[in-house]
Protein backbone atom coordinates (compact mmCIF):
# COMPACT_ATOMS: atom_id res chain seq x y z
CA UNK A 1 0.00 0.00 0.00
CA UNK A 2 1.55 3.50 0.49
CA UNK A 3 -0.92 5.20 -1.59
CA UNK A 4 -3.33 6.65 0.44
CA UNK A 5 0.27 9.03 1.47
CA UNK A 6 -0.67 10.75 -2.16
CA UNK A 7 -4.67 11.52 -0.28
CA UNK A 8 -6.00 13.89 1.86
CA UNK A 9 -4.82 13.26 4.99
CA UNK A 10 -6.90 10.29 6.67
CA UNK A 11 -8.68 9.21 3.44
CA UNK A 12 -7.22 5.63 2.74
CA UNK A 13 -9.28 5.44 -0.23
CA UNK A 14 -10.23 6.94 -3.43
CA UNK A 15 -13.89 5.71 -2.36
CA UNK A 16 -14.12 8.59 0.04
CA UNK A 17 -12.32 11.09 -2.31
CA UNK A 18 -15.16 13.16 -3.92
CA UNK A 19 -15.22 13.18 -8.15
CA UNK A 20 -18.14 15.63 -8.29
CA UNK A 21 -20.43 14.30 -9.92
CA UNK A 22 -23.06 11.34 -8.54
CA UNK A 23 -22.72 8.83 -11.69
CA UNK A 24 -21.91 5.43 -10.63
CA UNK A 25 -20.82 4.52 -14.30
CA UNK A 26 -18.17 7.96 -14.26
CA UNK A 27 -17.08 7.04 -10.19
CA UNK A 28 -16.05 3.58 -11.42
CA UNK A 29 -14.60 4.76 -14.57
CA UNK A 30 -11.73 6.44 -12.60
CA UNK A 31 -11.94 4.35 -9.96
CA UNK A 32 -11.42 0.95 -11.03
CA UNK A 33 -11.92 1.38 -15.03
CA UNK A 34 -11.46 -2.39 -15.24
CA UNK A 35 -15.06 -3.07 -14.05
CA UNK A 36 -17.06 -1.42 -17.10
CA UNK A 37 -18.07 -3.08 -19.97
CA UNK A 38 -15.00 -3.07 -22.25
CA UNK A 39 -15.48 0.08 -24.13
CA UNK A 40 -11.78 -0.11 -25.97
CA UNK A 41 -11.65 -3.62 -26.51
CA UNK A 42 -11.80 -4.85 -30.36
CA UNK A 43 -12.99 -8.05 -31.39
CA UNK A 44 -10.72 -10.26 -33.40
CA UNK A 45 -13.58 -11.06 -35.56
CA UNK A 46 -17.23 -9.78 -35.70
CA UNK A 47 -19.66 -12.31 -33.53
CA UNK A 48 -23.05 -10.92 -34.69
CA UNK A 49 -24.28 -14.27 -35.48
CA UNK A 50 -22.49 -16.54 -33.17
CA UNK A 51 -23.48 -15.34 -29.49
CA UNK A 52 -27.13 -15.36 -27.71
CA UNK A 53 -29.42 -12.26 -29.29
CA UNK A 54 -32.33 -11.22 -27.58
CA UNK A 55 -35.64 -10.25 -29.75
CA UNK A 56 -38.57 -8.31 -29.43
CA UNK A 57 -39.98 -5.82 -26.14
CA UNK A 58 -43.12 -3.98 -26.90
CA UNK A 59 -44.73 -1.13 -24.93
CA UNK A 60 -47.60 1.15 -24.74
CA UNK A 61 -48.92 3.62 -22.54
CA UNK A 62 -52.39 2.99 -20.53
CA UNK A 63 -54.25 5.24 -18.18
CA UNK A 64 -51.38 6.40 -15.47
CA UNK A 65 -48.59 4.78 -16.78
CA UNK A 66 -46.87 2.47 -19.34
CA UNK A 67 -46.98 -1.57 -19.88
CA UNK A 68 -44.12 -3.24 -20.89
CA UNK A 69 -43.66 -7.04 -22.59
CA UNK A 70 -41.05 -8.87 -23.91
CA UNK A 71 -41.20 -12.32 -25.17
CA UNK A 72 -38.57 -14.79 -23.88
CA UNK A 73 -36.50 -16.55 -26.53
CA UNK A 74 -32.80 -15.94 -27.19
CA UNK A 75 -31.09 -16.97 -30.41
CA UNK A 76 -27.52 -17.88 -32.09
CA UNK A 77 -28.19 -17.24 -35.38
CA UNK A 78 -30.66 -20.35 -36.49
CA UNK A 79 -29.67 -22.07 -32.79
CA UNK A 80 -32.83 -20.74 -29.83
CA UNK A 81 -30.29 -20.78 -27.05
CA UNK A 82 -32.48 -19.92 -24.70
CA UNK A 83 -36.05 -20.19 -23.86
CA UNK A 84 -37.11 -18.02 -21.15
CA UNK A 85 -34.82 -15.19 -20.87
CA UNK A 86 -35.89 -11.98 -19.15
CA UNK A 87 -35.33 -9.37 -21.05
CA UNK A 88 -37.56 -6.49 -19.31
CA UNK A 89 -35.37 -5.27 -16.54
CA UNK A 90 -36.74 -3.09 -13.45
CA UNK A 91 -34.62 0.13 -13.16
CA UNK A 92 -35.38 2.23 -9.87
CA UNK A 93 -39.62 1.89 -9.01
CA UNK A 94 -40.76 3.79 -11.50
CA UNK A 95 -38.66 2.59 -14.49
CA UNK A 96 -37.45 -0.54 -16.76
CA UNK A 97 -35.52 -1.22 -19.73
CA UNK A 98 -36.41 -3.94 -22.43
CA UNK A 99 -32.99 -5.00 -23.97
CA UNK A 100 -33.16 -6.12 -27.94
CA UNK A 101 -29.60 -6.91 -29.54
CA UNK A 102 -26.38 -8.61 -27.54
CA UNK A 103 -28.03 -10.87 -24.81
CA UNK A 104 -25.05 -10.84 -22.48
CA UNK A 105 -24.02 -6.78 -23.36
CA UNK A 106 -27.98 -6.05 -22.68
CA UNK A 107 -28.23 -7.57 -19.17
CA UNK A 108 -24.53 -5.93 -17.89
CA UNK A 109 -26.17 -2.87 -18.95
CA UNK A 110 -29.20 -3.13 -17.00
CA UNK A 111 -27.38 -3.96 -14.30
CA UNK A 112 -25.30 -1.24 -14.80
CA UNK A 113 -28.29 1.25 -15.48
CA UNK A 114 -29.57 0.19 -12.41
CA UNK A 115 -27.05 0.82 -9.95
CA UNK A 116 -26.45 3.98 -11.88
CA UNK A 117 -29.98 5.67 -11.31
CA UNK A 118 -30.09 4.16 -7.40
CA UNK A 119 -26.62 5.53 -7.39
CA UNK A 120 -27.37 9.37 -8.04
CA UNK A 121 -30.73 8.46 -6.19
CA UNK A 122 -28.95 7.81 -2.85
CA UNK A 123 -25.96 10.22 -2.86
CA UNK A 124 -28.34 13.50 -4.09
CA UNK A 125 -31.26 12.19 -1.88
CA UNK A 126 -33.54 13.01 -5.00
CA UNK A 127 -34.83 10.78 -7.92
CA UNK A 128 -33.66 11.63 -11.49
CA UNK A 129 -36.34 13.33 -13.61
CA UNK A 130 -37.23 11.18 -16.62
CA UNK A 131 -35.87 13.06 -19.12
CA UNK A 132 -32.76 12.78 -16.80
CA UNK A 133 -32.88 8.59 -16.86
CA UNK A 134 -33.57 8.19 -20.94
CA UNK A 135 -30.47 10.74 -21.49
CA UNK A 136 -28.13 8.84 -19.08
CA UNK A 137 -28.90 5.61 -20.78
CA UNK A 138 -28.27 7.26 -24.17
CA UNK A 139 -24.84 7.91 -23.25
CA UNK A 140 -24.00 4.49 -21.69
CA UNK A 141 -25.00 3.11 -25.14
CA UNK A 142 -23.20 5.53 -26.92
CA UNK A 143 -20.53 4.46 -24.63
CA UNK A 144 -20.98 0.88 -26.37
CA UNK A 145 -20.75 1.93 -29.90
CA UNK A 146 -17.24 0.37 -30.84
CA UNK A 147 -18.85 -3.06 -29.88
CA UNK A 148 -22.02 -2.54 -31.52
CA UNK A 149 -19.68 -1.97 -34.71
CA UNK A 150 -18.17 -5.69 -34.23
CA UNK A 151 -21.81 -7.30 -34.04
CA UNK A 152 -22.08 -6.54 -29.71
CA UNK A 153 -25.75 -4.19 -30.43
CA UNK A 154 -27.53 -3.68 -27.88
CA UNK A 155 -30.89 -1.14 -28.16
CA UNK A 156 -32.88 -0.95 -25.36
CA UNK A 157 -36.46 0.43 -25.17
CA UNK A 158 -36.74 2.75 -21.61
CA UNK A 159 -40.40 3.34 -20.44
CA UNK A 160 -40.60 4.73 -16.86
CA UNK A 161 -43.76 6.83 -15.19
CA UNK A 162 -43.48 10.23 -15.05
CA UNK A 163 -45.29 11.97 -12.23
CA UNK A 164 -45.41 15.37 -13.38
CA UNK A 165 -47.80 14.04 -16.12
CA UNK A 166 -49.76 11.41 -13.83
CA UNK A 167 -49.03 8.65 -16.71
CA UNK A 168 -46.10 6.92 -19.14
CA UNK A 169 -43.13 7.91 -21.41
CA UNK A 170 -41.74 5.30 -23.53
CA UNK A 171 -38.08 6.25 -25.07
CA UNK A 172 -36.11 4.50 -27.93
CA UNK A 173 -32.31 4.40 -29.15
CA UNK A 174 -30.29 3.75 -32.05
CA UNK A 175 -27.14 2.21 -31.49
CA UNK A 176 -25.24 5.77 -31.25
CA UNK A 177 -27.45 6.71 -28.39
CA UNK A 178 -30.79 9.02 -28.29
CA UNK A 179 -33.08 9.00 -27.01
CA UNK A 180 -35.72 9.26 -28.89
CA UNK A 181 -39.11 10.07 -27.12
CA UNK A 182 -41.68 7.60 -28.50
CA UNK A 183 -45.57 8.06 -27.78
CA UNK A 184 -48.73 5.87 -27.20
CA UNK A 185 -46.94 2.42 -28.35
CA UNK A 186 -43.33 1.41 -29.49
CA UNK A 187 -41.56 -2.12 -30.27
CA UNK A 188 -37.81 -2.83 -30.42
CA UNK A 189 -36.10 -6.53 -31.89
CA UNK A 190 -36.35 -8.53 -34.72
CA UNK A 191 -39.72 -9.06 -34.65
CA UNK A 192 -40.88 -5.14 -34.04
CA UNK A 193 -42.04 -4.67 -37.23
CA UNK A 194 -45.19 -6.71 -36.89
CA UNK A 195 -45.68 -6.30 -33.10
CA UNK A 196 -45.58 -2.55 -34.17
CA UNK A 197 -48.13 -2.80 -37.03
CA UNK A 198 -50.06 -5.23 -34.71
CA UNK A 199 -50.15 -2.46 -32.14
CA UNK A 200 -50.92 -0.15 -34.26
CA UNK A 201 -54.72 -1.99 -34.46
CA UNK A 202 -54.70 -2.60 -31.28
CA UNK A 203 -53.53 0.20 -29.04
CA UNK A 204 -56.54 2.49 -27.39
CA UNK A 205 -55.60 5.39 -25.78
CA UNK A 206 -55.44 5.70 -22.33
CA UNK A 207 -56.89 2.18 -22.37
CA UNK A 208 -56.80 0.85 -18.46
CA UNK A 209 -53.59 -1.38 -17.85
CA UNK A 210 -55.33 -4.58 -18.14
CA UNK A 211 -56.67 -3.70 -21.72
CA UNK A 212 -53.22 -2.83 -22.14
CA UNK A 213 -51.82 -5.68 -21.50
CA UNK A 214 -53.38 -7.65 -23.77
CA UNK A 215 -52.58 -5.71 -26.95
CA UNK A 216 -49.48 -6.36 -25.93
CA UNK A 217 -49.54 -10.48 -25.53
CA UNK A 218 -51.31 -10.05 -29.03
CA UNK A 219 -48.29 -7.76 -30.68
CA UNK A 220 -45.94 -10.07 -28.99
CA UNK A 221 -47.79 -13.25 -30.72
CA UNK A 222 -48.05 -11.37 -34.32
CA UNK A 223 -44.51 -10.64 -33.88
CA UNK A 224 -43.67 -14.48 -33.12
CA UNK A 225 -46.00 -15.78 -36.04
CA UNK A 226 -43.94 -13.80 -38.20
CA UNK A 227 -40.53 -13.78 -36.96
CA UNK A 228 -38.77 -16.89 -36.07
CA UNK A 229 -36.06 -15.09 -33.30
CA UNK A 230 -39.63 -14.27 -31.82
CA UNK A 231 -40.86 -16.76 -29.10
CA UNK A 232 -44.28 -17.14 -29.03
CA UNK A 233 -46.54 -18.26 -25.40
CA UNK A 234 -44.39 -21.86 -24.57
CA UNK A 235 -47.71 -23.64 -23.75
CA UNK A 236 -46.53 -27.03 -22.95
CA UNK A 237 -43.56 -25.12 -20.77
CA UNK A 238 -45.81 -22.71 -19.35
CA UNK A 239 -43.21 -20.41 -20.29
CA UNK A 240 -44.65 -16.40 -20.73
CA UNK A 241 -43.90 -13.24 -21.76
CA UNK A 242 -42.73 -10.82 -19.20
CA UNK A 243 -45.30 -8.41 -18.33
CA UNK A 244 -44.97 -5.16 -16.02
CA UNK A 245 -46.54 -2.17 -15.70
CA UNK A 246 -45.39 1.24 -14.34
CA UNK A 247 -47.91 3.33 -12.33
CA UNK A 248 -48.63 5.77 -9.34
CA UNK A 249 -48.10 2.67 -7.57
CA UNK A 250 -44.98 1.90 -8.91
CA UNK A 251 -42.90 -1.17 -11.29
CA UNK A 252 -45.25 -3.95 -11.29
CA UNK A 253 -43.86 -6.93 -13.22
CA UNK A 254 -46.95 -9.27 -13.52
CA UNK A 255 -47.13 -12.73 -12.31
CA UNK A 256 -46.95 -15.96 -14.26
CA UNK A 257 -50.46 -16.71 -13.18
CA UNK A 258 -51.41 -13.15 -14.07
CA UNK A 259 -49.91 -13.08 -17.51
CA UNK A 260 -50.70 -17.08 -18.30
CA UNK A 261 -54.66 -16.09 -17.49
CA UNK A 262 -54.07 -13.59 -20.23
CA UNK A 263 -52.47 -15.28 -22.73
CA UNK A 264 -54.65 -18.43 -22.48
CA UNK A 265 -57.67 -15.54 -23.19
CA UNK A 266 -55.53 -14.60 -26.23
CA UNK A 267 -55.08 -18.28 -27.48
CA UNK A 268 -58.78 -18.40 -27.39
CA UNK A 269 -59.22 -15.84 -29.50
CA UNK A 270 -56.79 -17.23 -32.27
CA UNK A 271 -58.33 -20.72 -32.42
CA UNK A 272 -61.48 -19.35 -33.67
CA UNK A 273 -59.54 -16.10 -35.51
CA UNK A 274 -55.57 -17.17 -36.01
CA UNK A 275 -55.14 -13.96 -37.24
CA UNK A 276 -56.14 -12.01 -33.96
CA UNK A 277 -58.51 -9.85 -33.27
CA UNK A 278 -59.83 -7.86 -36.30
CA UNK A 279 -59.80 -4.15 -35.72
CA UNK A 280 -63.26 -1.96 -37.37
CA UNK A 281 -62.71 -0.67 -40.83
CA UNK A 282 -64.46 2.60 -40.01
CA UNK B 1 17.72 13.62 29.50
CA UNK B 2 16.41 16.31 27.67
CA UNK B 3 12.88 16.56 26.48
CA UNK B 4 12.67 18.40 23.31
CA UNK B 5 10.59 21.68 23.73
CA UNK B 6 6.97 21.00 22.52
CA UNK B 7 7.03 17.66 22.60
CA UNK B 8 3.72 15.75 23.59
CA UNK B 9 3.91 12.09 24.50
CA UNK B 10 1.54 9.91 22.38
CA UNK B 11 -0.47 8.52 24.80
CA UNK B 12 -1.22 12.11 25.27
CA UNK B 13 -1.54 13.18 21.52
CA UNK B 14 -4.39 10.25 21.89
CA UNK B 15 -6.14 11.30 24.91
CA UNK B 16 -6.55 14.95 23.77
CA UNK B 17 -7.47 13.75 20.27
CA UNK B 18 -10.43 11.32 22.45
CA UNK B 19 -11.53 14.09 24.12
CA UNK B 20 -11.96 16.82 21.14
CA UNK B 21 -13.65 14.05 19.62
CA UNK B 22 -15.71 13.15 22.52
CA UNK B 23 -16.57 16.77 23.07
CA UNK B 24 -17.67 17.50 19.04
CA UNK B 25 -20.11 14.69 19.68
CA UNK B 26 -21.90 15.46 22.51
CA UNK B 27 -22.59 18.48 21.79
CA UNK B 28 -25.24 17.93 18.90
CA UNK B 29 -28.50 15.85 19.87
CA UNK B 30 -28.79 11.57 20.01
CA UNK B 31 -29.28 9.51 17.67
CA UNK B 32 -31.19 5.93 18.32
CA UNK B 33 -31.23 2.97 16.53
CA UNK B 34 -33.48 0.18 17.63
CA UNK B 35 -35.26 -3.80 16.40
CA UNK B 36 -38.68 -3.88 16.22
CA UNK B 37 -40.91 -6.22 15.04
CA UNK B 38 -40.40 -5.93 11.22
CA UNK B 39 -36.82 -4.27 11.17
CA UNK B 40 -34.56 -1.83 12.40
CA UNK B 41 -35.78 1.66 13.34
CA UNK B 42 -33.60 5.04 13.18
CA UNK B 43 -34.75 8.03 15.14
CA UNK B 44 -33.34 11.33 14.89
CA UNK B 45 -34.23 14.66 16.15
CA UNK B 46 -33.08 17.03 12.98
CA UNK B 47 -34.80 19.99 12.04
CA UNK B 48 -33.79 19.94 8.82
CA UNK B 49 -35.07 18.74 5.93
CA UNK B 50 -32.30 18.66 3.60
CA UNK B 51 -28.89 17.87 5.86
CA UNK B 52 -29.99 13.97 6.63
CA UNK B 53 -28.51 12.27 9.62
CA UNK B 54 -30.13 8.88 8.18
CA UNK B 55 -29.75 7.33 5.00
CA UNK B 56 -29.99 4.48 2.37
CA UNK B 57 -26.94 2.72 1.88
CA UNK B 58 -27.47 -0.16 -0.26
CA UNK B 59 -30.71 -3.20 -0.04
CA UNK B 60 -30.72 -4.06 3.57
CA UNK B 61 -28.40 -1.37 4.80
CA UNK B 62 -29.05 1.68 6.37
CA UNK B 63 -26.79 4.72 8.39
CA UNK B 64 -27.26 6.91 10.69
CA UNK B 65 -24.94 9.18 12.35
CA UNK B 66 -24.30 12.01 14.81
CA UNK B 67 -21.26 14.77 14.83
CA UNK B 68 -20.25 17.09 12.39
CA UNK B 69 -21.78 17.19 9.40
CA UNK B 70 -19.53 17.34 6.25
CA UNK B 71 -17.36 14.35 7.84
CA UNK B 72 -20.15 12.01 8.20
CA UNK B 73 -21.61 12.82 4.78
CA UNK B 74 -18.31 12.00 3.13
CA UNK B 75 -18.61 8.83 5.17
CA UNK B 76 -21.64 8.02 3.68
CA UNK B 77 -21.27 9.04 0.39
CA UNK B 78 -18.01 6.42 0.43
CA UNK B 79 -20.22 4.13 2.05
CA UNK B 80 -22.60 4.11 -1.20
CA UNK B 81 -20.00 3.68 -3.64
CA UNK B 82 -18.17 0.51 -2.08
CA UNK B 83 -21.74 -0.94 -1.73
CA UNK B 84 -22.66 -0.24 -5.16
CA UNK B 85 -19.12 -0.99 -6.66
CA UNK B 86 -19.62 -4.17 -4.90
CA UNK B 87 -22.76 -5.18 -5.91
CA UNK B 88 -22.44 -4.13 -9.27
CA UNK B 89 -19.37 -6.18 -8.96
CA UNK B 90 -20.61 -9.45 -7.68
CA UNK B 91 -24.48 -9.72 -6.18
CA UNK B 92 -26.49 -7.65 -4.43
CA UNK B 93 -26.65 -10.14 -1.59
CA UNK B 94 -22.86 -9.91 -1.33
CA UNK B 95 -22.63 -6.30 0.41
CA UNK B 96 -22.68 -6.62 3.70
CA UNK B 97 -22.65 -4.10 6.58
CA UNK B 98 -19.88 -5.71 8.13
CA UNK B 99 -17.56 -5.38 5.17
CA UNK B 100 -19.45 -1.65 5.12
CA UNK B 101 -18.25 -1.51 8.98
CA UNK B 102 -14.82 -2.51 8.19
CA UNK B 103 -14.12 0.00 5.82
CA UNK B 104 -14.96 2.71 7.76
CA UNK B 105 -13.22 1.34 11.06
CA UNK B 106 -10.35 1.46 8.67
CA UNK B 107 -10.49 4.69 7.38
CA UNK B 108 -11.56 6.59 10.81
CA UNK B 109 -8.47 4.89 12.60
CA UNK B 110 -6.46 6.04 9.91
CA UNK B 111 -7.66 9.55 10.31
CA UNK B 112 -7.54 9.62 13.98
CA UNK B 113 -3.51 8.18 14.05
CA UNK B 114 -2.93 10.21 11.54
CA UNK B 115 -4.39 13.43 11.10
CA UNK B 116 -4.07 16.24 13.40
CA UNK B 117 -7.90 16.76 14.01
CA UNK B 118 -9.93 13.95 14.32
CA UNK B 119 -13.24 13.10 12.63
CA UNK B 120 -16.09 14.12 15.64
CA UNK B 121 -18.37 11.46 14.56
CA UNK B 122 -19.89 8.13 15.68
CA UNK B 123 -21.82 6.05 12.82
CA UNK B 124 -24.28 3.10 12.77
CA UNK B 125 -24.41 0.99 10.27
CA UNK B 126 -27.34 -1.35 10.51
CA UNK B 127 -28.19 -4.26 8.09
CA UNK B 128 -31.76 -6.48 8.15
CA UNK B 129 -32.01 -9.71 7.79
CA UNK B 130 -34.75 -12.34 6.77
CA UNK B 131 -35.58 -12.31 10.53
CA UNK B 132 -34.43 -10.96 13.48
CA UNK B 133 -31.53 -13.20 14.86
CA UNK B 134 -29.84 -12.12 10.63
CA UNK B 135 -30.32 -8.41 11.87
CA UNK B 136 -26.76 -6.73 12.50
CA UNK B 137 -26.10 -3.43 14.00
CA UNK B 138 -22.66 -1.95 13.82
CA UNK B 139 -21.80 1.51 16.13
CA UNK B 140 -18.11 2.95 15.20
CA UNK B 141 -16.74 5.16 16.81
CA UNK B 142 -14.35 8.39 16.10
CA UNK B 143 -10.95 5.77 16.66
CA UNK B 144 -12.20 3.52 14.59
CA UNK B 145 -13.40 1.01 17.34
CA UNK B 146 -16.79 -0.84 16.08
CA UNK B 147 -19.24 -2.22 18.37
CA UNK B 148 -21.46 -4.84 17.58
CA UNK B 149 -24.61 -3.78 18.87
CA UNK B 150 -28.00 -6.00 19.77
CA UNK B 151 -31.52 -4.69 20.04
CA UNK B 152 -30.66 -0.61 20.53
CA UNK B 153 -27.98 2.25 20.22
CA UNK B 154 -28.13 5.74 21.16
CA UNK B 155 -25.12 7.83 20.25
CA UNK B 156 -24.04 11.35 20.51
CA UNK B 157 -25.52 14.02 22.70
CA UNK B 158 -26.28 12.35 26.36
CA UNK B 159 -25.80 9.61 24.58
CA UNK B 160 -25.74 7.01 28.31
CA UNK B 161 -28.71 8.71 29.46
CA UNK B 162 -30.86 8.24 25.99
CA UNK B 163 -29.73 4.40 26.01
CA UNK B 164 -30.69 4.24 29.98
CA UNK B 165 -34.14 5.78 29.33
CA UNK B 166 -34.74 3.56 25.96
CA UNK B 167 -33.79 0.56 27.40
CA UNK B 168 -36.51 1.43 30.27
CA UNK B 169 -38.92 0.84 27.63
CA UNK B 170 -37.28 -1.32 25.02
CA UNK B 171 -38.65 -5.28 24.59
CA UNK B 172 -37.76 -7.67 21.38
CA UNK B 173 -40.38 -7.77 18.74
CA UNK B 174 -42.22 -4.86 19.24
CA UNK B 175 -44.59 -3.10 16.89
CA UNK B 176 -43.53 -0.49 15.08
CA UNK B 177 -45.78 2.17 16.63
CA UNK B 178 -44.44 1.05 19.61
CA UNK B 179 -40.94 1.33 18.92
CA UNK B 180 -41.47 4.69 18.03
CA UNK B 181 -42.82 5.57 21.21
CA UNK B 182 -39.81 4.38 23.06
CA UNK B 183 -37.83 5.87 20.88
CA UNK B 184 -39.03 9.21 21.63
CA UNK B 185 -39.59 8.58 25.12
CA UNK B 186 -35.07 8.16 25.32
CA UNK B 187 -34.91 10.95 23.46
CA UNK B 188 -36.68 13.36 24.87
CA UNK B 189 -35.55 14.78 28.41
CA UNK B 190 -37.63 13.88 31.93
CA UNK B 191 -39.89 16.91 31.87
CA UNK B 192 -39.36 17.90 28.51
CA UNK B 193 -41.58 18.69 25.34
CA UNK B 194 -41.57 15.69 22.64
CA UNK B 195 -40.36 16.53 19.45
CA UNK B 196 -43.34 17.21 16.64
CA UNK B 197 -43.16 15.13 13.58
CA UNK B 198 -41.38 18.07 11.50
CA UNK B 199 -38.58 17.96 13.73
CA UNK B 200 -38.45 14.41 13.55
CA UNK B 201 -35.90 12.39 10.68
CA UNK B 202 -37.41 8.34 11.01
CA UNK B 203 -36.83 5.75 8.92
CA UNK B 204 -36.90 2.26 8.84
CA UNK B 205 -35.42 -0.74 7.17
CA UNK B 206 -38.13 -2.99 6.37
CA UNK B 207 -37.95 -6.72 6.14
CA UNK B 208 -41.23 -7.18 4.73
CA UNK B 209 -40.37 -4.64 1.72
CA UNK B 210 -39.37 -6.02 -1.58
CA UNK B 211 -36.27 -4.82 -3.16
CA UNK B 212 -35.19 -1.93 -1.25
CA UNK B 213 -35.51 -2.02 2.66
CA UNK B 214 -35.25 1.08 3.77
CA UNK B 215 -38.17 3.33 3.90
CA UNK B 216 -38.27 7.12 4.96
CA UNK B 217 -41.33 7.64 7.04
CA UNK B 218 -42.39 11.70 7.20
CA UNK B 219 -45.90 13.59 6.14
CA UNK B 220 -48.79 12.13 7.39
CA UNK B 221 -47.46 8.20 7.42
CA UNK B 222 -44.99 9.59 10.22
CA UNK B 223 -48.55 11.54 12.26
CA UNK B 224 -50.20 8.49 12.26
CA UNK B 225 -47.61 6.53 13.60
CA UNK B 226 -47.18 8.80 16.63
CA UNK B 227 -50.94 9.03 17.07
CA UNK B 228 -51.10 5.47 17.29
CA UNK B 229 -48.26 5.13 20.16
CA UNK B 230 -49.82 4.20 23.43
CA UNK B 231 -48.50 8.32 24.53
CA UNK B 232 -51.09 9.88 26.89
CA UNK B 233 -51.55 12.51 24.66
CA UNK B 234 -53.05 10.55 22.10
CA UNK B 235 -56.31 12.07 21.65
CA UNK B 236 -55.13 15.55 20.16
CA UNK B 237 -52.65 13.97 18.52
CA UNK B 238 -55.03 11.95 16.33
CA UNK B 239 -56.89 14.87 15.83
CA UNK B 240 -53.74 16.86 14.03
CA UNK B 241 -52.92 13.34 12.12
CA UNK B 242 -56.64 13.33 10.51
CA UNK B 243 -55.82 17.11 9.36
CA UNK B 244 -52.38 16.00 8.41
CA UNK B 245 -53.81 13.15 6.60
CA UNK B 246 -56.06 14.38 4.56
CA UNK B 247 -57.47 15.15 0.94
CA UNK B 248 -54.49 18.34 0.45
CA UNK B 249 -51.58 15.54 1.28
CA UNK B 250 -49.21 15.71 -1.14
CA UNK B 251 -48.28 11.68 -2.83
CA UNK B 252 -44.62 12.61 -3.29
CA UNK B 253 -43.88 15.76 -1.36
CA UNK B 254 -40.35 16.45 -1.97
CA UNK B 255 -39.02 14.15 0.59
CA UNK B 256 -41.42 11.62 0.12
CA UNK B 257 -41.98 8.31 -1.04
CA UNK B 258 -40.47 9.32 -4.70
CA UNK B 259 -36.84 9.71 -2.67
CA UNK B 260 -36.47 6.20 -0.89
CA UNK B 261 -38.74 3.67 -2.82
CA UNK B 262 -41.80 2.42 -3.41
CA UNK B 263 -45.23 3.39 -1.35
CA UNK B 264 -45.65 0.35 0.61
Amino acid sequence: MGSHRDLPAGMVNHIFTNSGISSFTEFVGSYAPDLLPGRNETLAAPVGDRIPHATTIVAATCAGGVVVAGDRRATSGNIISQRDMEKVFRTDDYSCIGIAGAASTGIEMARLYRVELEHYEKMEGRTLSVVGKANRLATMIRGNLGMAMQGLVVVPLFAAYDPDIDGGRIFGYDVGGGPYEQYHYYSIGSGSLFARGSLKKLYREDAPPEEVVLALINALYDAADDDSATGGPDVTRKIWPVVAQITADGFHRLSDEEVGARVQTVLEGRMSSPDGPIAPLR
Amino acid sequence: MSIPFGYVSPEQQMRDKADYARKGIARGRSVVVLQYEHGILFVAPNPSRALHKISEIYDRIGFAAVGRYNEFEALRLGGIRYADINGYNYARDDVTARGLANLYAQNLGQIFTESPKPFEVELVVAEVGDSSDEDHIYRLTFDGSVFDETGLVAMGGQAEAVAGRLKERYRDGLPLAEALEAALFALTEPGGERFPAGQLEVAVLDRNRPHRKFQRLNGPKLERLLAAGPAPAAPSKSGRAGKAGGPDAPPTAPEGDLDTGSDS
